[in-house]
């Protein structure tokens, strides 16, 4: 760092934002690639049923397999849209 | 029974075919019988990497089909004893690389040779699932980059499933890290991934680094793979990889930025 950079504002660096990014993308893709094949298919059947009682968006039905030990748990959450009675 | 490794990425101009003739040419120069196939089928380039554009006579369709021996495709390379290339077929029709003839002609390889190394074209069509398919052990050449870490980790994703180890109740393939175009400069001012960055996103053994250089250019516009450049940092760097390939412990180098000296810090826009 030279004498310069003192008096400059710090900011975030490019490449701290390009690991964040990818965590996250990485993270996510790796989730839907190891679980089920029948679970994209399953999330949209859910999204239909639930649609049939609240109007909410594509992002709204979530679902996640995790592995405990000899047990796998299927993790499903549902967010509701906020402006509900 | 040879070792069959394909050389990947998902994305493409990260370094495939570079890596290919470098790891091959490495292998050949150790005394192990070597020969590097181009996967690329429509977009052959490898011979151009490797010198030997004008002595293709046959490809590898023609002898999956049956147009010609092994023995008339394969180019004996002039630089290097042990070294062969199989290059690709410059045809369209992208079902030319039909399973049954890709295991063919690698078993009739795997007699002959000690390493195969399969150049996969970039994407996940057909010419690369073949390349991988049948594959023993896999380098996954990465830059720096997101949209390059990213395309690598979905050839992970592949190399852990839809090889011929794992469907025949195999341990899956771990791809080992290759990281090309390295600039420790940039790394260091936070402009560019480190190798730290991308060794814990992608969370596999990391084979090498090979520094952003422009002995690169000069090899390729010779027809003439890097490694052979010995004074080259990328030449050494190559070096380095097949050494560790071969399960030699190497020090990483080029990875450290030059120390400056007191001016050179004080006045470093």
């Amino acid at each position: 760092m030279g004498i310069f950079d003192y008096f400059r504002q710090p900011r975030q660096k490019s490449a701290s934002v390009a690991k964040e990014r990818l965590q996250i993308i990485v993270a996510r893709e790796r989730a839907a690639r190891s679980g089920p094949d029948y679970l994209p298919a399953m999330q949209q059947e859910l999204l239909q049923v639930i649609r049939k009682y609240v109007q909410v968006d594509d992002e709204a039905v979530q679902m996640n397999v995790d592995r405990e030990g000899d047990c796998e748990v299927l993790e499903l959450n549902i967010t509701l849209p906020d402006d509900q009675d | 029974m040879a070792r069959i490794v394909v050389i990947t990425s998902g994305k493409g101009g990260v370094g495939k075919t570079t890596t290919s003739a470098a790891i091959a040419t490495g292998l050949a120069q150790r005394g192990h019988k070597t020969v590097v196939i181009d996967f690329d089928v429509g977009l052959r380039n490898l011979d151009l990497i490797m010198g030997c554009e004008r002595r293709v006579v046959y490809d590898f369709v023609n002898v999956i089909n049956g147009d010609a021996n092994l023995k008339q495709a394969l180019i004996r390379d002039k630089r290097v004893d042990n070294l062969y290339i199989l290059p690709a077929s410059q045809t369209r029709d992208k079902d030319a690389l039909s399973q049954d003839g890709v295991e063919r002609v690698l078993n009739e390889l795997s007699g002959d040779f000690d390493f195969i190394v399969c150049d996969s074209p970039a994407g996940i069509e057909r010419g690369a699932l073949m390349a991988a398919y049948f594959a023993d052990e896999a380098i996954v050449v990465t830059n720096p980059e997101v949209s390059s870490v990213r395309d690598s980790d979905r050839i992970l994703g592949i190399l852990a499933s839809k090889t011929r180890k794992v469907e025949q109740g195999g341990e899956p393939i771990e791809g080992k890290l290759l990281l090309t175009r390295y600039s420790a400069e940039r790394a260091e001012r936070g402009e560019m991934l480190s190798i730290e960055d991308v060794g814990e996103i992608l969370a596999i053994e990391l084979l090498g680094v090979i520094p952003e250089s422009q002995a690169v250019l000069n090899a390729s516009n010779a027809g003439q793979p890097v490694v052979l450049d010995e004074e080259s940092d990328a030449g050494q760097a190559y070096q380095d990889a097949v050494d560790r390939f071969l399960g030699e412990e190497r020090p990483l180098r080029f990875v450290d930025v030059p120390k400056k000296g007191f001016f050179g810090r004080l006045f470093k826009g």
